[in-house]
């Protein structure tokens, strides 16, 4: 049972990892919400026990180097969300769905804001408006995503036992 | 762990993320981001590891594959045809004016010996595909299947059938990073074919745009003007294909103008395209007979 619970998590960060490298037509790149957020944002949620600090940093090294992306880029962004999430938690997971939904939009805009943060400092040019529909698709998201991991962990766990 | 101990248990229990913690970590990524940024330190592993992402973008750059194979094997056969018809019409075009361009080339070489001037540069092209991944939608990069395995190095230019694409920024062994001329942080040196003025063409973040700052007020330049690469800087061969010139205005200071421009190669992340290097050439270059070998590099000139 613990066997089956676990590699869920592995495999649902991966299936996010890829679902970022996705390719949109032009006009629809910018509405590409980021999935590793959203996923890790989960477990966070349901399984702390299992992600922390050092996870969120390990799997944002790893989205680094698939990503291309200056080497501790993902790493911190997802070290905060994580921080957050983890700070948030007893309040969080008594949220509905929804008032959840809102939270992490919240965090998807903070972590929009630690971004250009980030170009400033290394000096690449400010992206355009439509930066910040990302957040706004991972509020609609998350809803759905939560009830998708929650179903596919409780049918793990009634197979295991 | 270093905070202060707040004794709870189960569903509200503390879950070791303290500020302190975060702070560790913080540094650390800044640490390496500035590592990463600096200095070449962490370049190798970045290299070494990227080739281990291999996989990854190979299997994100399948739904697209799919899509493009399904499309192909559903193609009707009367389509198939008019693709046949317009692509033997190009090709005849595109045979003629090699032939013309042969002839003029036989002559420049004949001036060049009369001159006893320099030689020429020698262009080689490599093909190269663009995979079906997208590194980041706010960023002006596309992943390429060459690598240094191929003979994919930092700063070589890249061209499509229109015009220059962008150049190389990072090379792994299987894969390397381009960056697009529309990416606000690039920047080519053109000329206007009309004038022979000289100016630089900045990308704007937008695909369709170029921006050509600081032409001075007396500068021959108009709506309609094509731009070719000048070649000053040596990162792109002199002569090829950059935009053409769509709209000509003062700047805020009213001394100078802005130009912008709308690039002549499709920058739109997908398909192939030509990776570019000059080198010395030997006299007697003709023109390619088979361009389009992408295991080697072929000599044009």
């Amino acid at each position: 049972m613990r066997l089956r619970g676990s590699a869920l998590l592995p495999a649902s960060l991966l299936v996010a990892l890829l679902l970022g490298l996705l390719p949109l037509p032009l006009e629809l790149a910018p509405i590409k919400p980021f999935w590793l957020a959203l996923v890790l944002c989960y477990w966070l949620l349901e399984a702390p026990e299992h992600v922390g600090l050092g996870v969120a940093f390990l799997i944002g090294l790893a989205a680094d180097l698939v990503y291309g992306t200056l080497l501790g880029e993902h790493a911190l962004r997802l070290c905060m969300l994580a921080f957050i999430v983890l700070r948030f938690r007893p309040r969080l997971r008594f949220f509905t769905l929804w008032q959840q939904a809102l939270a992490v939009f919240a965090m998807l805009l903070n972590d929009r804001v630690v971004v250009i943060m980030i170009r400033g400092f290394s000096g690449e040019a400010m992206p355009g408006a439509s930066f910040w529909i990302a957040p706004a698709v991972g509020l609609a998201l998350w809803p759905w995503l939560f009830l998708a991991l929650d179903g596919l962990r409780l049918r793990a766990r009634q197979r295991g036992s | 762990m270093t905070v202060a101990s707040r004794v709870t248990s189960g569903l509200f229990s503390e879950t070791g993320a303290g500020p302190i913690r975060l702070l560790v970590y913080l540094l650390a990524a800044i640490a390496l981001m500035v590592a990463d940024h600096r200095t070449a330190l962490v370049e190798r592993t970045r290299a070494a590891a990227s080739s281990v992402a291999q996989p990854l973008y190979l299997l994100a750059a399948l739904p697209a594959r799919l899509t493009d194979a399904v499309s192909s094997a559903v193609a009707s056969r009367s389509e198939l045809l008019a693709e046949r018809q317009r692509l033997s019409q190009q090709l005849l075009v595109a045979q003629a004016r090699l032939d013309r361009l042969f002839a003029v080339q036989q002559e420049n070489v004949r001036l060049r010996e009369l001159l006893g001037g320099t030689r020429g540069l020698l262009l080689s092209v490599q093909l190269a595909n663009v995979m079906d991944v997208d590194l980041d939608p706010f960023r002006h990069r596309i992943l390429l299947d060459v690598g240094s395995n191929r003979g994919a190095r930092e700063g070589l230019a890249l061209i499509d059938a229109h015009g220059v694409i962008g150049q190389i920024l990072e090379v792994s062994s299987l894969n390397s990073t381009a960056l697009l001329i529309s990416d606000p942080n690039h920047s080519v040196p053109v000329q206007v074919v009309r004038t022979g003025l000289r100016t630089i063409a900045y990308g704007t973040g937008r695909t369709d745009s170029l921006l050509l700052p600081n032409i001075p007020q007396s500068a021959e330049i108009a709506v309609g003007d094509s731009l070719v690469t000048s070649g000053i800087g040596g990162r792109f061969p002199a002569g090829l294909a950059v935009g053409t010139v769509a709209g000509v205005e003062d700047d805020d200071t009213r001394l100078f103008l802005v130009a912008s421009a709308t690039p002549a190669a499709r920058l739109d992340r997908s398909g192939q395209v030509l990776l570019l290097w000059s080198s010395e050439s030997a006299l007697d270059m003709g023109p390619p007979v088979e361009l389009m070998v992408p295991a080697e590099p072929q000599e044009v000139r």
